[in-house]
């Protein structure tokens, strides 16, 4: 029983780092759904992409408020986080100046939460592409 | 373009693209992940009426 365990923690421990493990997660981060895509798995990936990029942009047409890159308080940075995990969305957003409103009312808010909840989604996203690229997931 | 949704529009729509993601990476065969799916998907949407509710109750 604990042979059998330990087997199966050096079998994960030493799962091969393939070029599909490195350039998934990273297309993935870029465009959601995408690291799912790019190992065949349309429909996971199409799913994934609609879901993260229709939350993304409602969060923005509901005038949600984009993080930036900061080291004040611990709300703002861990805001940034969850919007960096957006990838190619956050990138685009910042590059074209939107997200910038002040929060005026509900609505705006809910928004601002839409960005960061897409973002922290597609990083599951990217950690599943990842564990099919490893084989550890079908 | 501003759009303005209602509290339980943002429920639905939240819910929704959650279930979607986590009934995609949490399960591994294409029935457990439409099963998880819509089980997040109703207790994201229940969790959101029950809290209304008792919001109310706790208001009155």
């Amino acid at each position: 029983m604990a042979d059998s365990t330990t087997e199966k923690t050096k079998a994960d421990e030493a799962a091969p780092l393939t070029v599909m493990a490195v350039v998934a997660p990273a297309i993935g981060w870029l465009v959601p759904g995408a690291g799912h895509m790019i190992q065949k798995r349309w429909i996971r990936g199409g799913l994934l992409f609609v879901s993260i990029v229709t939350l993304f942009l409602l969060g923005l047409a509901m005038q949600g408020h984009i993080y930036k890159a900061n080291g004040g308080d611990i709300l703002d940075i861990l805001g940034f986080i969850g919007n960096l995990g957006a990838g190619g969305l956050y990138i685009v957003t910042l590059a074209m100046d939107w997200g910038q409103g002040a929060i005026a009312f509900a609505t705006a808010d809910y928004g601002t939460k839409f960005m960061i909840v897409a973002g922290l989604l597609n990083f599951i996203s990217i950690a599943d592409a990842y564990h099919i690229a490893i084989g550890k997931k079908q | 373009m501003t759009i303005t949704l209602n509290h339980f529009s943002a429920a639905t729509v939240f819910a929704l693209s959650a279930s979607i993601v986590f009934g995609i990476t949490h399960r591994e065969t294409t029935r457990e992940m439409v099963r998880y799916g819509l089980y997040c998907f109703a207790m994201f949407l229940g969790g959101a009426l029950v809290a209304g509710w008792v919001m109310w109750l706790l208001r009155r």
